[in-house]
C-alpha cells in the first residue's frame, strides 16, 4: 500500500506504451454496424433486417433484381422461366455449374427443397410463398424438380407474374443445401435447429462465425460461380455506439461505418478519408390514427393532422438527409408508386377542417412513441406543430417492443411507426396499409389497417384485384389510383422515405447499398 | 484412550458443522428461488409481448399462435414458473429467443468479458481509492485533502457514458495511446479458442503474448473509466474509516508510545480499517460484476450488462432469468467470500 505511485506511474507507461495500431489488412473489409437483431440465420426463418443482409451475401436465390433498377429482374440460381399461359405454372431452368460451400453441386432438388422447406418450416416469412396457396401438405406436388435442372412450380390462382417472380428475390428464395442441412436433421426438423446457427448456402461468402451481439466473420467463397470476392473475409464487429463508430471509421479502424446520425455524419463532413454514400430504403415513417377513437375517426379530423406535419421543416432540420418526405404506402421505386406530396404544414386550413368536424377549440390525443432516434425526435416536432392547430399531443415514450405490444392490442390513439416492404413487388404495402378484410377483434390477420381499425371493404377487393393482374402497366395504374384515394382518406399520415446512409473509408470500392436490407452487397468490394 | 475420550466431542463440533452448512444451503436456494419468482412476475407483469422476440412483427396469425404455445406462454402464470423451476432443477436453464443458444452457452460467453473488465476495474479502484482514502484523512481538511475529494466527487457525478466517450476520443482518437474499443484489435479476433472465456488469461495460457498484448491494451481504458466509480467510493469510505481511527485512544497510545507516524497509519489504524474495507470492495466489485450497460456499449464489450438489457426489452424471459441467476451467484459467492476473508482478518470472529 506504501508504494502505490510506482503502480499509477507503471499504470501510465504501460498505457503510454500500447502499439499504434495500423490499417486494416488489404484483403479484409471490416466493418462497424449494429445487427443486434439477428435471431436465426436459417433463410426459412429471417425476417430482420441484419439478418437478411446476411443472406444476401451467403445464399444465392432463384431471382435477383437490378440494384439501381428495382423493375429489372434477372436469374441467378434460375437461368431463365416461363410462365404457362393459364398464369398458375412456372418453369424454371437451373444454371448448372454452382458449388456449395461444402463441394456438394446445386442441383433443381435443393432449389424445390428449399422452397418446399420454407413453406413446411413455415416460419415468419412463410407467408411470402405461402400466399400463392402453398401449405404444408400441398407444397411437395406444386413445387417440384421434374428434371436435374429444372423446377416447377404451380400457384392455386392466376397471379401477376411480377409479384411472383419477386417474391421469389425474397430471402425465402434462398437455396440451401439439401445434402447438408438434411445431414443435421433433428426430430423432422429439417435441419432447422443447426442452420439457425450455421451455412449451407452457395453465395459469395460462407460463414465463418456468429457471436450474437458481437461478431459476425464471412469468409470469401472462393469458387463462386460467378467470380470469388477480392475481400477474403469480411469481419464485422457489433459496435452498439453512433458516435464510436464514427470514431473508429476516422481512426481507420474500420473500413465502414453503418449506423451513423445526423450528428456523426455532418462530422464527417469535409474529411478526405472518408466518403458518405447514401441509398434510398423501402421504409416509411407514419403516424397511424385508431378509429376506435372517436374523433380519429371523423374524416376531418384526419384530414386536419395531415396538414399539422411540417414535412420539410423535419427532413431538414432533424432528419438531414436520413429520410426524405414521402406521402403514399409504396416506396419510390417501387411498381405503382405514387410521388404526389399534396400535404404540406397548414394550420388554418387544419383548424378550418377541426371545427367542421366540431372541434372547434382543438382537441387533446396521445401519441405512442419509441424512445430512439428519430422516432422522439420526429415526434415533438409533430407535437408543436400539432399545437399550431390546436392538438395538444401528449408523447408517451416507451421501449420498441412495448409499444409494439400496444400498437398491435389497438390501444393507441396515435401511434408514430416504421415500415418496411417485406419483398420488392407492391402488394407487400398495400396488403397491410389498404388491405383489411376482417376488422373484428380476433381477426386472424393483422395488417397495419386492421391495426387501426380501418374497415375497408371496397379498397380490399381492388387491391387484391391489383395483385392478380398480369399487365404490369395496368397493374402500376391500379396501385397509383388506390393510393389517391389512401392518401385523401386513410388514417395513416405518411410521413417519409428511409435512406441508408454510410460511411466509409475513401479506398473502399464497389460496396453495394441496394434498395432492400438483403441486397446490400459485399462481393464486388476492393480497396 | 485418548481419542475414545474426543470421540463425542468432535461429534457435537460436526454436527454443529453440519448444521451450519444445511443452513447456509437453505438460504441460499430461498434466496434463488424468491429471486427467480421476482424476476419472473416482473418479466410477464412487464407490457411487451415475448412472442414478438422470436417471430417478429409481420408473422401471420397461426405462426404467432403456434410460438405463443411453444414457449408455454398459454398456461395459467403459475404453472409457468413451475414449468421453469423443474428445468432450472436439472440445469436446464431453457433457450434463448434472441440468439438461438442455450441460454448456458450465451452467459459463458458474455460473463467472462465482464468478469474480466469488473476485476481489471476493481484492481484500479482499491490500489489507488486506498492511498488516496488515507491521504485524504492524513491531512484532512487541507489541500490533498480537498483535491482528493473533488476527484472522488467527479467520480460519483460523471456519467460514465460521457467520461467513456471523452475517454475514449482523447486517448483513442487524439493521443493514440489506448486502442479502439472492443476486447482485442479486429484481427485477432477468432484467433484464440476460448477456454475460461477471459482473454488475458486464454491467450496466456496458449502462449500467445501478442494477444495477451493487445487484450491487455484494449482492457485499460474501460477498466480505468469503470474503475473511477470504484475508486470514487472506495477512497470516501477509507477516508472516512480512518478518520474514524485517528480518534480512537489506541492511537493516541502509540503516538504516545513514540512510534513512528508512517506505523501508525499503516499499520495499526489501516490495519484496523481493512476489515470494513473488505465488506466495501466486496460490494463494489459485486455491482461491477452485474455488468456496466453503459461502459460495455461506449466500448463494445459484449458482457453481461448489454447481454441483459438487450434481453429484457425484448423480453426473452430464459435469458433474463439465467443472467439473473449468474448475477445471484455472483452476490452470494462474494457475501461468503467476505464473511470467510472477515474470519481470518479479525480474531474476533474466529
Amino acid at each position: 500500500m506504501k508504494h502505490w505511485f510506482p503502480v499509477v506511474l507503471v499504470l501510465i507507461v504501460g498505457l503510454a506504451l500500447t502499439p499504434v495500431h495500423a490499417a486494416t489488412p488489404k484483403n479484409t473489409l471490416v466493418m462497424a454496424w449494429q445487427f443486434d437483431d439477428i435471431i436465426t440465420l436459417d433463410p426459412a426463418e429471417i425476417f430482420e433486417f441484419s439478418a437478411a443482409e446476411y443472406a444476401g451475401n451467403a445464399y444465392d436465390r432463384l431471382i435477383g433484381y437490378d440494384v439501381t433498377d428495382v423493375s429489372t429482374i434477372y436469374g441467378v440460381v434460375a437461368e431463365s422461366w416461363q410462365v404457362d399461359s393459364d398464369g398458375k405454372t412456372y418453369t424454371f431452368k437451373i444454371r448448372q455449374g454452382i458449388k456449395f460451400a461444402s463441394g456438394n453441386p446445386l442441383t433443381a432438388e435443393d432449389v424445390a427443397f428449399s422452397l418446399q422447406r420454407t413453406v413446411t418450416l413455415d416460419k415468419s416469412p412463410a407467408f411470402i410463398l405461402g400466399q400463392f396457396g402453398f401449405t404444408a401438405a400441398n407444397v411437395r406436388d406444386r413445387i417440384k424438380a421434374t428434371g436435374p435442372y429444372t423446377v416447377v412450380l404451380q400457384t392455386d390462382k392466376t397471379y401477376a407474374p411480377t409479384f411472383v417472380l419477386y417474391c421469389l428475390t425474397a430471402t425465402v428464395g434462398s437455396v440451401v443445401d439439401k445434402q447438408t442441412v438434411m445431414a443435421h436433421e433433428v426430430d423432422g426438423d429439417l435441419g432447422h435447429a443447426w442452420l439457425r446457427t450455421h451455412h449451407a448456402g452457395s453465395g459469395p461468402f460462407k460463414l465463418n462465425q456468429w457471436k450474437p451481439s458481437e461478431l459476425l466473420m464471412l469468409d470469401a467463397n472462393a469458387d463462386y460461380w460467378d467470380g470469388a470476392p477480392a475481400m477474403k473475409r469480411v469481419i464485422i464487429r457489433h459496435i452498439p455506439e453512433q458516435a464510436t463508430q464514427q470514431l473508429l471509421v476516422e481512426k481507420g479502424d474500420i473500413d465502414i461505418a453503418r449506423n451513423l446520425g445526423p450528428d456523426q455524419i455532418k462530422g464527417l463532413q469535409g474529411n478526405d478519408a472518408v466518403r458518405i454514400k447514401s441509398s434510398p430504403k423501402g421504409g416509411i415513417f407514419y403516424l397511424g390514427l385508431n378509429q376506435k377513437h372517436p374523433a380519429l375517426k371523423k374524416p376531418q379530423v384526419r384530414q386536419a393532422l395531415k396538414y399539422l406535419v411540417d414535412y420539410d421543416g423535419i427532413a431538414e432540420t432533424i432528419l438531414k438527409g436520413a429520410m426524405v418526405p414521402h406521402q403514399a404506402f409504396l416506396p419510390k421505386g417501387f411498381l405503382g408508386a405514387l410521388e404526389d406530396k399534396p400535404f404540406a404544414l397548414d394550420p388554418d386550413r387544419a383548424k378550418k377542417l377541426l371545427a367542421e368536424a366540431g372541434y372547434p377549440e382543438g382537441l387533446t390525443l396521445t401519441m405512442d412513441t419509441r424512445n430512439n432516434f428519430p422516432t422522439l425526435d420526429m415526434a415533438q416536432a409533430i407535437q408543436s406543430t400539432f399545437a399550431m392547430g390546436g392538438v395538444k399531443l401528449e408523447i408517451i415514450p416507451m421501449d420498441g417492443k412495448q409499444a409494439l405490444t400496444k400498437y398491435r392490442a389497438r390501444n393507441h390513439e396515435i401511434y408514430i411507426g416504421r415500415w418496411g416492404p417485406d419483398y420488392q413487388d407492391p402488394h407487400t404495402n398495400a396488403d397491410t396499409f389498404a388491405r383489411n378484410v376482417d376488422n373484428s377483434d380476433d381477426a386472424k390477420a393483422k395488417p397495419l389497417a386492421w391495426r387501426n381499425a380501418w374497415d375497408i371493404p371496397e379498397m380490399s377487393r381492388q387491391t387484391d384485384a391489383a395483385a392478380r393482374e398480369s399487365d404490369p402497366d395496368k397493374r402500376a395504374r391500379m396501385y397509383l389510383e388506390i393510393q389517391r384515394e389512401h392518401q385523401e382518406v386513410s388514417p395513416f399520415v405518411i410521413m417519409f422515405q428511409e435512406i441508408e446512409v454510410a460511411a466509409e473509408r475513401a479506398n473502399v470500392k464497389n460496396f453495394i447499398l441496394g434498395p432492400a436490407f438483403d441486397s446490400n452487397f459485399y462481393r464486388h468490394v476492393t480497396k | 484412550m485418548g481419542s475414545d475420550a474426543r470421540q463425542p466431542a468432535r461429534g457435537r463440533h460436526a454436527w454443529r458443522w453440519g448444521r451450519k452448512i444445511a443452513t447456509l444451503a437453505l438460504s441460499v436456494a430461498l434466496t434463488f428461488l424468491g429471486l427467480l419468482f421476482v424476476t419472473f412476475l416482473i418479466g410477464r407483469v412487464v407490457p411487451i409481448d415475448p412472442v414478438l422476440a422470436a417471430v417478429g412483427d409481420r408473422a401471420p396469425a397461426e405462426v404467432y399462435e403456434r410460438v405463443r404455445v411453444e414457449l408455454g406462454l398459454h398456461l395459467p402464470l403459475y404453472q409457468q414458473f413451475f414449468v421453469y423451476l423443474a428445468k432450472v432443477v436439472q440445469g436446464d436453464l431453457g433457450h434463448s429467443v434472441l440468439t438461438a443458444n442455450p441460454v448456458t452457452k450465451d452467459i459463458l460467453r458474455v460473463f467472462p468479458a465482464t468478469l474480466e473488465l469488473a476485476t481489471a476495474a476493481t484492481f484500479f479502484g482499491v490500489l489507488l481509492g486506498i492511498p488516496m482514502g488515507v491521504m485524504a484523512a492524513v491531512h484532512q481538511g487541507r489541500w490533498p485533502d480537498q483535491i482528493l475529494r473533488v476527484v472522488g466527487l467527479f467520480g460519483y457525478s460523471i456519467p460514465v457514458f460521457w467520461l467513456g466517450l471523452m475517454g475514449l476520443l482523447l486517448f483513442y482518437g487524439r493521443l493514440d495511446w489506448a486502442p479502439g474499443p472492443g476486447r482485442l484489435d479486429v484481427f485477432y479476433e477468432g484467433l484464440i479458442t476460448p477456454v475460461t472465456g477471459v482473454i488475458l488469461i486464454d491467450s496466456a495460457m496458449a502462449g500467445e503474448w501478442e494477444i495477451f498484448r493487445n487484450a491487455l491494451a484494449h482492457i485499460v481504458l474501460p477498466a480505468a473509466i469503470l474503475g473511477y466509480f470504484s475508486l470514487a467510493y472506495i477512497s470516501r469510505m477509507t477516508r472516512s474509516f480512518m478518520l474514524e481511527q485517528f480518534n480512537q485512544e489506541y492511537i493516541t497510545t502509540a503516538r504516545v508510545k513514540g512510534a513512528s507516524e508512517r506505523s501508525v497509519i499503516w499499520r495499526h489504524a489501516l490495519g484496523n480499517v481493512r476489515i470494513p474495507l473488505v465488506t466495501v470492495i466486496a460490494l463494489s466489485y459485486g455491482n461491477l460484476l452485474e455488468g456496466s450497460v453503459l461502459t460495455e456499449t461506449v466500448f463494445a464489450w459484449p458482457g453481461l450488462g448489454l447481454y441483459l438489457t438487450h434481453s429484457l426489452l425484448s423480453a426473452d424471459m430464459n435469458a433474463v432469468l439465467g443472467g439473473t441467476i449468474v448475477v445471484g451467484a455472483v452476490f452470494i459467492g462474494i457475501n461468503l467470500l467476505s464473511d470467510v476473508l472477515y474470519r481470518v482478518m479479525d480474531p474476533r470472529a474466529r
